[in-house]
């Protein structure tokens, strides 16, 4: 019998803090420019629209649609032991993307385009948002 | 967009030499030696000695911060070096960079050399980057999170061109069986054995929708490549290539920050190198296209405009295998006879051997060699792309 191994994770970007404490209280927090008013995601430092440095949090809904997946069955130590599952990246209502997984759906029914909205799962050190289909 | 530094810098060099130093297995060298063997081969190649080598470019150097190390380890004190690093494709990006240097007279003769030992080096290919702690970075960050492996994020991108264009893993499947085709003439590939679209599909899954064929094997592998003057090449015995056009692009880092999954920056680096060597697509007698994977051809075969967009699949189904309108990787390509985590040098090898037209008569487009051979590389998450389109020495 192999021996279950944890999912490897690494260290968060320093400037991502407060995404990782809101998502422990299940907010899904993004980034918005208060010079040019865009959001985006990844956190920096930086907008990447306008060049600003004022870039503040914001609360997203946590709506979005299915741009794109994968189900992976080959990979990662770690990842791989439960089964095959999906990776996917997530249009955002906020028009911003978000790589995470789809769960609480079986994978043969995820599809390009499928509306979902955000849950919160604990892996290793973190609390992630994931997205499952809307009920 | 004005190239005229660049055109002049190629006018004044020539591609002279280029040779492989093993693959696909070599569990008796370390990457040192890959470099070290490279560079005599490709030198032996061109018809000139270490002694002349007055540039060196790598990404992957086998020795202590890169050029440098290796440069020590020759025995040389080179003038001009450089080490960029972008993944596959920086062995594309070096041949722009060494013949600025040659065109410019920092140097006169510059090595580009490169070794990995993807499988032999129990580095299994493309790391996962989550696998031992530390600050992640930017994009492979924030993917990591989703358990997302280098195969994964390709995936996406066939995923979505599915989604919008119909194409098909039948599709998808006809690249890595003419890959294969010209694998099993070429003695040195990883795999020889001919293969069929059903094999394809019916291999195992890896990351839906690519199967096991859809990837590229895990190899051990280098080599090097030789560029110098125009003139000093008129007294060199064997026939030298042209540099015609070249451009280059760096569209994101990790496949979450690409805007659209169905188009690369290969539609702004193969246009730019289009233009600076005026010609078309169609004129283009054989190509070398980086084939991490069959979706990476499927979009460069797009985005280069060999083909329109979304038209992938159809075209392919006639086009790649050599005796077709397009020859590519015909070599065997990084799906099936070498690819040891950064390809990017073994196109500029295959290109030159296209263009003398030398090697088993089989597997020459054109015996005496094509006019025009183009390159192209792909780095990280179809993230860094380098299009250099080659010609005959006329």
């Amino acid at each position: 019998m192999t021996e279950r191994r944890e999912k490897p994770f690494l260290d968060p970007p320093e400037e991502s803090g407060p995404f990782f404490d809101a998502a422990r209280e299940h907010k899904l927090l993004v980034q918005r420019c208060t010079s040019c008013g865009k959001h985006q995601f990844y956190p920096r430092k930086v907008c990447i629209a306008c060049g600003s440095t004022d870039v503040e949090w914001v609360e997203a809904s946590g709506k979005g649609t299915v741009h794109t997946f994968t189900v992976v069955h080959r990979g990662i130590p770690g990842w791989v032991e439960d089964g095959p599952y999906v990776a996917a990246v997530i249009d955002l209502e906020e028009g911003v993307r978000m790589t995470s997984n789809v769960v609480d759906c079986p994978r043969e029914d995820v599809k390009v385009g499928m509306p979902v909205e955000v849950t919160f799962v604990e892996e290793g050190k973190y609390v992630l948002p994931r997205f499952r289909p809307v009920a | 967009m004005n190239h005229q530094v660049l055109k002049d810098a190629f006018e004044r060099t020539r591609l002279v030499g280029a040779a492989v130093s093993d693959y696909p297995l070599t569990p008796d060298m370390t990457e040192l030696d890959h470099h070290v063997v490279g560079i005599r081969n490709a030198l032996d190649d061109a018809g000139l000695k270490l002694t002349d080598v007055d540039g060196l470019l790598t990404a992957s150097g086998g020795g202590p911060m890169g050029s440098m190390g290796l440069a020590e380890y020759l025995g040389i004190r080179p003038r001009y070096v450089d080490g960029t690093s972008v993944g596959g494709s920086s062995f594309v990006y070096h041949a722009a960079r060494a013949a600025l240097a040659v065109g410019s007279g920092l140097c006169e003769v510059a090595v580009v050399a490169m070794g990995q030992l993807g499988r032999s080096g129990g580095n299994r290919g493309y790391r996962f980057r989550g696998r031992g702690g530390g600050p992640g970075f930017g994009s492979f960050f924030w993917d990591s999170l989703a358990g997302l492996p280098l195969v994964g994020a390709y995936a996406m991108a066939a995923q979505r061109h599915m989604h919008e264009f119909g194409t098909t893993s039948e599709d998808l499947a006809q690249i890595a069986v003419a890959t294969r085709f010209h694998a099993s003439m070429n003695p040195k590939a990883q795999y020889q054995d001919p293969i069929t679209v059903d094999d394809v599909l019916s291999a195992r899954w890896v990351a839906e929708p690519l199967h096991l064929l859809d990837c590229c094997v895990v190899s051990d592998g280098g080599g090097a490549y030789v560029i110098t003057t125009a003139e000093r090449a008129r007294d060199l015995p064997k026939p030298a290539a042209r540099l015609l056009g070249y451009g280059e692009r760096i569209g994101h880092a990790g496949i979450g920050q690409m805007p659209d999954f169905t188009q690369t920056v290969a539609a702004d680096s193969g246009p730019a190198a289009f233009e600076m060597a005026g010609l078309k697509p169609g004129d283009i007698d054989c190509a070398q296209l980086y084939d991490s994977f069959t979706i990476t051809v499927l979009l460069l075969l797009e985005d280069l405009g060999f083909c329109p967009k979304g038209e992938g699949g159809r075209f392919l189904r006639e086009a790649l295998r050599l005796g077709g309108p397009l020859p590519i990787n015909t070599d065997g390509g990084g799906l099936s006879a070498c690819h040891p985590g950064m390809r990017g040098m073994f196109l500029v090898i295959e290109a030159l051997r296209q263009i003398r037209g030398e090697g088993d008569p089989r597997t020459v487009v054109r015996p005496g060699g094509v006019d025009t051979c183009l390159v192209h590389g792909v780095g990280g998450q179809l993230s860094s792309h380098a299009t250099l389109i080659l010609g005959k020495d006329q």
